[in-house]
């Protein structure tokens, strides 16, 4: 039997993400390819690290939600190929939906701490504009069958459904929302992000896009006040307020609250992690930056679907032996206004140590990227504030709920 | 090509090379999916393919006054879960048959010279051209889903082929809606229509004559499902709303058919023709294997069938239809029985104390046949023939000639018999005379008249009579057999559905309707939170949410009708059990004056006359917010203790017929359709009677007596345990 002291810590060298582009047509990195987003972050970690030999690296491992089309066939292993990475870097896409991005680290640092692996590049990338939500099909809401046994809702009448339940006015939301922009907009003028962020650059090493565009500094609640509800109609016409209702079966209406303003914004992004042993970090002469303390998915009712990340981030403390107090600073992934509510009010935690630099309501959602910035986000801000340990959290599709704890070292 | 005798299918082939096939089973008035059938369709098919060389093309019509009349319903209602390997085999083999025919090479046109439902028209689905006799009560459709059932004789997969899946599963496969021959030819299920047998020939064989190189259009190139397949986006987009939409229509009831239709309709749509008929001879077994099926089949067709065939009208006594009928107060339920009175062709004298609310009474038949005008369902002489058969009056006089009295005055004894002795003064002196009561014991409303009670019988209407199906009809103790036998002709001839009961404080319906009631606002009594309370009756398969109901019904009636019931009971020496409901109806009606939907405010608020939200201090005046509770529990509560009582009304005597039990709650008091009525409920309960008892049981340590098991009950279930054990 091993000891703990057997098994190798994983620890994170490096998180770099692409700034996020608007997903629609009209948004900055739509003339970009997806594989282009994750070349470009390769690219910059052989960059940053030039003592680091590319043939250490075992496997890049790329979170992906609607892996179809440009985005479709491994792009992971793809990528390798296109950075040059040499032929022994394998690649593998994975999805487990908003969550792919940190399953990605966390796959990464398991499999390093299972003490087989050395090094892997982990992260994410979504191409939202080019390759819209939903468009990769599946069965929980495409096969009738599936779909009326299990009571598939739409994850925005989940969102509605946990404001409704807990009270929440529209009010409410947006002033959360209001100040996921307002703390995103400061954060980017003090350069807050400055270390993660890779500026997109073209073929000519002409910049496309070095800032994230989807942010409203200056929103407002009355600029959030005349948004129409997303979901209501969808509610009603979609029948899916109906069996939401069958099962919240106490709740006589669902309170539409959510919109465009107070959801997470649809962008495109990419982002990459070097995570690995210490001798791996030594041999290319990189200092650690922190370690990966513990990691957990888990889950909770798939109607309501949001509900996962508390009871994720219960799981990954007490894998930790720490409690809710031991953690300096949160990261939950702003899916929905009422999600980071939720997680706040189920954990017991102030908004002070919560998505201190805003979130995805301000900056976006790239799906299968998020998780990994999320990471990046939060070691930035432990190194700038000199604290020790962070949590990073996302609400995850069928239910689920994913959690990572890191720890500066 | 020999003619085949004797068998359910023959065929013939004319000079012109034409097989005329013809559907006409010895055994039986209309043609069935049944074994003799199968067997003939079987060699029928195979000589057609042996032969295809020499044949032009091929006719398939039916010698009975209906095409085809669907399923054999008699042995699908047998099937158990053990017999799906059976089920299967004898659908994929009618499957077969009909595929080999459509594969034939050869246009195959049915000539469908009447009614074709279900098996019917999927045989009509099989072939390549569908003409429709355009006839008196001829319908198309494939009706399975109101049987708990879907067309697995591949009219989920045809349908879907030729329609499309939205259009397929709303116009036709989703509600199983009977089209008439018009709107089959809109929908798209008849490619034309004749209006004789000789012009349906006569197109057929044109038909056959134009198209020789005939093919289904899922069988050329190039085919694609109208509306697309579930990956064209369009639909794909949409497609997530088809499943929600329908447990939004269901709410939440457990009906399994229309799900298993959206899924073979959907999944078959992803794969080719064979698979898909596969995939949708799995969804059909597990129906057919299934309780729901069951359950609905006996209700729906079976106990249906023997309430129609005059299960509980006396022998012996001929036809009878009034000529003109006296309607007795034009009030909500006057008017309406004044309206289905003159639809059904009858002079109408409906009499109110003044001629303005007489008039008031008529006005309602006046918008009915506005809308139905408007709508373009009858034609506007139609309707103005119905409203000059409807007479308004304030004179006794009028109602001379009369040889029927309906009436329908306030519930109250006195007044009554006050105007049933001035009514009897001047109609005919042999008028059968019908109250409209819901709880009025008849015996006691006749004793009072001047003679012939004999001809006095109960007419239950339900609220809003044109709408309503059912007609509880009430023999007291001296009606004879001869005005049962005209009340039950009535009913029949205003096309709604009658039951017999026996005279009894609440007859039956109203009786049992109360115990549905009272569990459902003993639970507010419990805690329990409204909104959960509703949905537990939803969910149990309620077309209306119970205390939304309550409100409907006014929460003054139940309680005057239960402090009259009690005083009765404690005049007769016994003691009174107090019910958990009663406690809450008292409160709201006395402490809160809410009296119902009526009063303006009840368990629900209302703003002009509509329901807005529950009342927001319902939860607070009953501290009712617990919704950790058991939602499946809270809805057997309510199916239990309905069957319980009805079971009394049995031990009783007050009813005499599973058929009217059955019926009578579904059609009458919203007993959920899914169980087949409130007796079948006992016995399609997991485990049968026993496993009713069982629950019952548990239900009575839990909540008390009235879930207590009647002996008779109880020594039927082991009967039916000692039966099953020895099979």
């Amino acid at each position: 039997m091993s000891t703990s002291s057997s098994i190798p810590d994983a620890y994170v060298y490096d998180a770099i993400r692409t700034p996020r582009g608007r997903g629609k047509a009209s948004g900055s990195l739509h003339e970009v390819k997806p594989i282009s987003l994750v070349v470009g972050l390769i690219d910059e970690i052989r960059r940053r690290f030039p003592e680091l030999d590319p043939a250490t690296i075992d496997d890049v491992v790329l979170g992906v939600v609607s892996p179809i089309g440009d985005q479709g066939g491994d792009i992971a292993k793809t990528a390798a190929i296109a950075a040059e990475l040499p032929e022994t870097v394998a690649g593998v896409q994975l999805n487990r939906f908003c969550a792919s991005g940190l399953e990605a680290v966390n796959q990464a640092a398991l499999r390093v701490r299972s003490g087989m692996e050395e090094l892997i590049l982990a992260g994410g990338v979504e191409a939202m504009s080019r390759v819209p939500m939903g468009s990769d099909g599946g069965a929980w809401a495409m096969d009738p069958d599936t779909s009326y046994n299990t009571g598939f809702v739409p994850q925005g009448i989940g969102a509605d459904l946990i404001a409704t339940l807990e009270g929440w006015s529209r009010e409410d939301v947006d002033t959360f929302a209001v100040e996921s922009q307002t703390r995103a907009a400061k954060a980017w003028a003090n350069g807050y992000f400055a270390r993660s962020v890779v500026p997109v650059k073209d073929r000519n090493g002409l910049t496309v896009l070095d800032r994230d565009e989807h942010i409203r500094a200056n929103a407002t609640l009355d600029t959030m006040g005349s948004l129409q509800p997303s979901f209501a109609m969808m509610g009603e016409q979609g029948g899916f307020d109906a069996v939401a209702l069958q099962r919240y079966h106490w709740v006589e209406k669902i309170d539409h609250v959510h919109h465009a303003g107070n959801s997470s914004g649809i962008v495109d992004g990419a982002s990459l992690c070097l995570i690995g042993t210490e001798a791996a970090g030594r041999a290319a002469n990189i200092a650690p930056r922190a370690r990966i303390v513990a990691t957990a998915v888990s889950g909770a009712d798939p109607t309501i679907m949001l509900t996962g990340p508390a009871p994720a981030s219960r799981k990954a403390l007490a894998k930790a032996g720490l409690t809710v107090d031991d953690i300096d600073l949160f990261e939950i992934n702003e899916a929905f206004a009422s999600v980071a509510m939720r997680f706040m009010k189920d954990m017991g935690i102030p908004h002070e140590k919560t998505n201190v630099n805003g979130g995805s309501i301000a900056m976006g959602h790239p799906l299968g990227a998020t998780g990994a910035m999320l990471i990046g986000t939060l070691l930035d801000e432990l190194e700038r504030r000199e604290l020790r340990r962070g949590l990073a959290t996302l609400c995850v599709g069928g239910g689920m709920g994913i959690a990572a704890i890191i720890e500066r070292v | 090509m020999s003619e085949s005798e004797q068998k359910a299918v023959r065929w013939e082939k004319g000079s012109d090379g034409i097989v005329t096939v013809t559907l006409d089973d010895p055994g039986r008035g209309a043609n069935t999916m049944n074994d003799r059938y199968k067997a003939a369709m079987g060699e029928c098919v195979d000589a057609l393919v042996k032969d295809a060389d020499q044949i032009t093309g091929v006719i398939i019509t039916s010698a009975k006054k209906t095409f085809f009349a669907g399923g054999d319903l008699g042995s699908l209602i047998k099937a158990t879960p053990a017999d799906a390997p059976t089920v299967l085999a004898s659908v994929t083999e009618v499957k077969a048959q009909l595929r080999r025919l459509e594969t034939l090479g050869k246009p195959v046109v049915a000539a469908m010279n009447g009614t074709a439902l279900g098996g019917g028209l999927e045989i009509g689905l099989a072939c390549h051209h569908r003409i429709g006799l355009d006839g008196k009560g001829v319908v198309y459709g494939l009706p399975e889903v109101t049987l708990g059932l879907l067309p697995g004789g591949g009219g989920v997969t045809r349908i879907t082929r030729l329609l499309g899946i939205a259009n397929g599963f709303m116009n036709v496969l989703a509600q199983g809606q009977r089209h008439k021959p018009a709107k089959a030819l809109e929908v798209g299920i008849l490619d034309e229509l004749a209006s004789t047998p000789e012009e349906m020939l006569d197109k057929a064989k044109a038909w056959i004559a134009a198209n020789p190189e005939a093919a289904q259009p899922w069988d050329r190139p190039g085919y694609r499902i109208p509306g697309g397949a579930p990956a064209n986006p369009k639909l794909a987009s949409i497609l997530p709303a088809f499943p929600a939409n329908l447990r939004k229509q269901l709410k939440g009831a457990p009906m399994p058919a229309p799900r298993n239709i959206l899924a073979a309709a959907v999944e078959g749509a992803q794969v080719d023709f064979d698979n898909a008929s596969r995939i949708e001879g799995r969804y059909f077994t597990e129906l057919v294997c299934g309780q729901v099926a069951k359950n609905m089949t006996k209700a729906f067709f079976f106990d249906l069938q023997a309430i129609n065939n005059g299960k509980s009208r006396p022998d012996g006594h001929e036809r009878w239809q009034p000529r003109k009928v006296a309607v007795l107060g034009a009030g909500m339920m006057g008017a309406g029985i004044a309206y289905v009175c003159a639809l059904a062709g009858w002079e109408v004298v409906l009499k109110d104390v003044s001629l303005e609310a007489a008039e008031k009474g008529k006005g309602y038949s006046e918008a009915l046949v506005a809308k139905a005008v408007k709508r373009g369902s009858t034609p506007v002489e139609k309707g103005q023939a119905l409203l000059e058969r409807i007479t308004p009056t304030a004179d006794y006089d009028d109602l001379a000639g009369c040889d029927a009295i309906i009436e329908a005055v306030f519930e109250s004894v006195a007044l009554k018999q006050e105007v049933f002795r001035e009514a009897m003064k001047v109609v005919e002196p042999d008028a059968l005379l019908c109250s409209n009561t819901s709880t009025l014991p008849i015996t006691e409303l006749a004793a009072g008249l001047p003679g012939r009670p004999g001809d006095f019988v109960g007419l239950h209407f339900f609220s809003p009579v044109d709408k309503m199906p059912l007609v509880e009809i009430i023999r007291g103790e001296r009606t004879s057999d001869a005005a049962l036998a005209k009340a039950f002709d009535l009913t029949l001839a205003i096309k709604k559905t009658p039951i017999v009961v026996n005279d009894s404080r609440g007859f039956f319906t109203s009786r049992v309707i109360g115990t549905f009631l009272n569990e459902g606002v003993a639970m507010l009594a419990e805690g329990i939170d409204p909104q959960t309370i509703e949905q537990a009756s939803s969910q149990a398969g309620y077309p209306a949410p119970v205390l939304q109901l309550m409100d409907e019904l006014t929460l003054t009636l139940p309680q005057k009708i239960r402090k009259e019931t009690r005083a009765a009971v404690e005049a007769a020496g016994e003691k009174w059990v107090e019910h958990p409901s009663e406690a809450v109806i008292d409160r709201m009606v006395d402490e809160f004056g809410r009296t119902g939907k009526s009063g303006g405010a009840g368990f629900y608020d209302y703003a002009d006359g509509r329901r807005t939200t529950l009342w927001p201090e319902l939860r607070s005046s009953f501290n009712a917010t617990n919704h950790d509770v058991d939602l499946h529990e809270l809805s057997e509560r309510m199916l239990v203790v309905e069957s319980l009582e009805t079971w009394r009304c049995v031990d009783e005597g007050v009813l005499t017929s599973v058929p009217d039990a059955n019926i009578g709650s579904i059609f009458g008091i919203g007993f959920p359709p899914w169980t087949g009525g409130v007796l079948q409920y006992i016995d399609g309960y997991a485990g049968g009677k026993a496993g009713f008892v069982a629950r019952a049981d548990e239900l009575a340590t839990k909540y008390g007596e009235r879930f207590a098991v009647p002996e008779s009950l109880r020594a039927a279930s082991s009967a039916a345990d000692a039966e099953a054990g020895a099979a």
